[in-house]
C-alpha cells in the first residue's frame, strides 16, 4: 500500500494505472493461453490431407504459410484447395486429398514458384525430390494383385514407376503354380503424389498415401544390421565364429531361395 | 437544434445526397472493386495478359509482378520463427509504405471486407437506437494485438490466423469457401447485440496494427474550417471512432492544430460527408497550424507542435 503521499490524487491515479497494467497483462496472458491452446488442438492434420510439394514439417508450415492461396491459383490441376472453417485441416491452409485429386508432379512445380513466403521450399527444383507423403499398401486382403490377379494400376500410373513402386514376384500359395506381383513402395523414391491411391480400381483404395510420419516406422537408434555393418566394414565385425554346417532335410534337393522367399538381399 | 432523422441530414439538404455520401460511395466502390478484381481477374486475362490481382489480402500479386503482403501477417510469421522469403517481405514493405502514406486505418475503411459487415451493424444500431452494450476499453485491441504476437512467438505458429475472422472472411469470399458467412454473421451479431462497434472499435488486432501505422501516416483528416462548426454533432454521430474528433475540432482554444492525429481515425471521410458546414477535409499531417489560430492568437500557434506530438 504505502504512505499517504503528498498528492492523494496522483497516488490514486498511479494505483489505478498499476491496476490497469496488471489487468491488461493478465488479459494478454489469458488470451495468449486460449489462442495457444486452440492452436495446439487445431494444428493436427488428418491422415488423408497432404501438403503441396516443398512444404516442411507441419509446425514449420503453420509458421510460414500465410494462406494466400497463390499456390492454389497457379496449380494447373484441381489438386490444391484451401481449408474451410470447421474442417480438420487448419483453416485457410492449402492441402490436397489424393483420392480426390492427386498432385500431377508438374516438372516446373508452379505451386512452389508461386509461394511468396517460402512455405513451399524454393530449393525444391526437381519434382522427383518432393516429399508430400508416402504410399502404403494398407490392405493386403483386397488389393487385386495380392489376390493373384494382374491389376497393376497403381504401379503403371506412378510417375516414378519402377523406382517409387515396383512389382515384387512372390509365389501364389493358393493356386500353387502362379506368381503374385506385389506392389511395393520404396520410401526413398516415393514423392507422395497420390496418383496410385487415386487410380486404385477398388471401391476404396487399398494403397493410400499418408504424411510420412504416419507411414514410416523407425528402427531403434541402437540397432545394427549385421549385413550392413559387414559390408561397411569389409568383413564381419566379430571374427572367428565357428560356423557349423546347416542341417538340411534328407532326400530333398537343396534350394535355400525357396524358403528364404525370393531375392534374399 | 432542428428535429433530425439521421446524421448528415443537414448536409444532404445543403449539398444534395450524392455529395453528402461521396466518401462512403468511394469507399464502397473501392472495397467492392478489390473483391471483384480478385474474382474477375481470370476472366480478364485475355485483355490484361495476366491476373490483375491474384491471391488474397494476406498476400497477392498485381499483374503477375508486384507482390503485396499484409505486414500484420508477415510479422506474425517472423515472430513464429519463419524468416519469410523475399517476395513476402518486399510485399509487406510495399503495403507498409502505402498505408504510411494514405493513412494506416485506410485499410479498415477502404479495403477490409469486414468493414462492410460492421458498418451495416452500426447503421442498424443507429437506426433503431439500440443500446451501446458492453464497451471494453479502446486500448483492449492493443492488448489483443500484443497477445497475437506473443502467441506466435511462444507457439511457433501463426496461431491467430486459425481464428482471425478478417482473413477468414476475405479468403472465403475470394476462394469460395463454404462457411465463411458464419464468421461474418458472428461479427455482425456481436456488433449488433453485444457491443456497438465492438469488433472494429475495441477488439480487432488488425485494426489496432494499422492504427499504430496511422500514428505516423501522411494523409489525415483536418478540421480545417473548424471555426464554422455549428455544434450539430453530426460528425460525432457518424464517426466510427468519435473520440478522435474532439482534439482537432475543439482544440483551437487550447492551441491544438486541426489535424486529426489519432491513429484510431480510419480516414473514412464520413465526417467530411456529413458536415453541412464543410469543416473537414483530407490534408497531410504537417499542415497542422490552422488559419483560425493564425487569425486569433499568434502565441498559441507556437504550442501547436507540442500538442500535436
Ligand atoms: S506439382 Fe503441379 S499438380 Fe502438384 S500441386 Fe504443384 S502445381 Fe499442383
Ligand atoms: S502460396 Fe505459400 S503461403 Fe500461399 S497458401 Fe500456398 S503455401 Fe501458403
Ligand atoms: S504416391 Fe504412389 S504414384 Fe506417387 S510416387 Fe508414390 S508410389 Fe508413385
Ligand atoms: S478493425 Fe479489423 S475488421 Fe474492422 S475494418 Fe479494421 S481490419 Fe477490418
Ligand atoms: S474522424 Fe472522420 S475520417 Fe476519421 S474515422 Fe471519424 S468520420 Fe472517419
Amino acid at each position: 500500500m504505502g504512505e499517504p503521499s503528498t498528492s492523494p490524487a496522483s497516488a490514486q491515479s498511479r494505483r489505478r494505472f498499476l491496476a490497469n497494467m496488471a489487468r491488461a497483462a493478465g488479459g494478454v496472458g489469458a488470451l495468449s493461453l486460449v489462442v495457444g491452446l486452440f492452436a495446439r488442438q487445431a494444428q493436427s492434420l488428418p491422415a488423408q490431407a497432404l501438403r503441396p510439394p516443398g512444404a516442411g514439417p507441419e509446425a514449420d508450415f503453420l509458421a510460414s504459410c500465410i494462406r494466400c492461396g497463390l499456390c492454389v491459383r497457379d496449380c494447373p490441376y484441381p489438386t490444391l484447395s484451401l481449408a474451410d472453417i470447421g474442417q480438420d485441416v487448419p483453416v485457410g491452409t492449402p492441402y490436397f486429398v489424393a483420392r480426390r485429386a492427386p498432385c500431377e508432379m508438374c516438372d516446373d512445380i508452379p505451386c512452389v514458384k508461386a509461394c511468396p513466403t517460402g512455405a513451399l521450399d524454393p530449393n525444391l527444383t526437381k519434382i522427383d525430390d518432393a516429399d508430400m507423403g508416402l504410399a502404403v499398401l494398407v490392405d493386403e486382403e483386397t488389393c487385386l494383385n495380392l489376390l493373384g490377379l494382374r491389376c497393376d494400376v497403381c504401379y503403371r500410373v506412378c510417375p516414378v514407376i519402377d523406382e517409387a513402386i515396383t512389382l515384387e514376384r512372390h509365389h501364389n500359395e493358393r493356386t500353387g503354380k502362379h506368381a503374385m506381383f506385389i506392389p511395393t513402395v520404396h520410401s526413398d523414391k516415393c514423392t507422395g503424389c497420390g496418383k496410385c491411391e487415386r487410380s486404385c480400381v477398388l471401391e476404396t483404395a487399398a494403397i493410400r498415401v499418408f504424411p510420412r510420419h504416419l507411414a514410416k516406422g523407425r528402427i531403434g537408434e541402437h540397432y545394427r544390421l549385421g549385413w550392413v555393418e559387414k559390408e561397411n566394414n569389409g568383413q564381419s565385425l566379430i571374427q572367428g565364429i565357428v560356423d557349423l554346417p546347416d542341417r538340411m532335410p534328407q532326400n530333398l534337393p537343396f534350394n535355400p531361395g525357396a524358403t528364404l522367399g525370393g531375392k534374399g538381399k | 437544434m432542428s428535429a433530425k432523422t439521421y446524421p448528415g441530414f443537414d448536409a444532404v439538404k445543403a449539398r444534395g445526397w450524392l455529395a453528402a455520401h461521396k466518401w462512403l460511395l468511394v469507399r464502397r466502390a473501392v472495397q467492392l472493386s478489390i473483391l471483384a478484381l480478385f474474382l474477375a481477374s481470370p476472366l480478364l486475362v485475355p485483355y490484361t495478359g495476366a491476373w490483375i490481382l491474384k491471391g488474397n489480402l494476406t498476400s497477392s500479386l498485381i499483374l503477375g509482378t508486384v507482390p503485396l503482403s499484409d505486414p500484420f501477417i508477415v510479422l506474425q510469421s517472423l515472430l513464429a520463427g519463419h524468416l519469410a522469403a523475399g517476395t513476402a517481405l518486399i510485399g509487406a514493405a510495399i503495403v507498409l509504405v502505402f498505408y504510411a502514406l494514405v493513412g494506416g486505418r485506410a485499410y479498415c475503411s477502404f479495403v477490409c471486407p469486414m468493414n462492410i459487415v460492421t458498418d451495416a451493424s452500426l447503421w442498424l444500431v443507429r437506426r433503431f437506437d439500440l443500446s451501446k452494450g458492453w464497451q471494453p476499453g479502446r486500448e483492449t485491441r492493443l492488448w489483443i494485438l500484443a497477445s497475437v504476437m506473443v502467441t506466435a512467438l511462444i507457439t511457433g505458429i501463426m496461431a491467430w490466423e486459425l481464428l482471425n475472422p478478417v482473413t477468414i472472411l476475405h479468403r472465403g469470399l475470394v476462394y469460395g469457401v463454404g462457411y465463411v458467412w458464419t464468421v461474418a454473421l458472428a461479427v455482425f451479431l456481436y456488433d449488433l447485440v453485444v457491443s456497438r462497434r465492438g469488433w472494429c472499435g475495441h477488439l480487432c488486432p488488425m485494426g489496432a496494427f494499422y492504427g499504430l501505422l496511422g500514428k505516423v501516416s501522411l494523409v489525415r483528416v483536418s478540421a480545417a474550417k473548424r471555426q464554422a462548426c455549428n455544434d450539430c454533432m453530426d460528425c460525432y454521430a457518424i464517426c466510427p471512432e468519435p473520440h478522435v474528433i474532439t482534439p482537432a475540432l475543439r482544440g483551437a482554444d487550447g492551441g491544438v492544430g486541426p489535424i486529426i492525429l489519432s491513429g484510431d481515425c480510419t480516414n473514412c471521410g464520413r465526417c467530411i460527408d456529413v458536415c453541412s458546414k464543410d469543416v473537414f477535409a483530407f490534408d497531410v499531417r504537417f499542415n497542422n497550424a490552422s488559419t483560425d489560430d493564425k487569425f486569433n492568437d499568434k502565441d498559441k500557434m507556437i504550442s501547436t507542435d507540442r500538442h500535436a506530438a
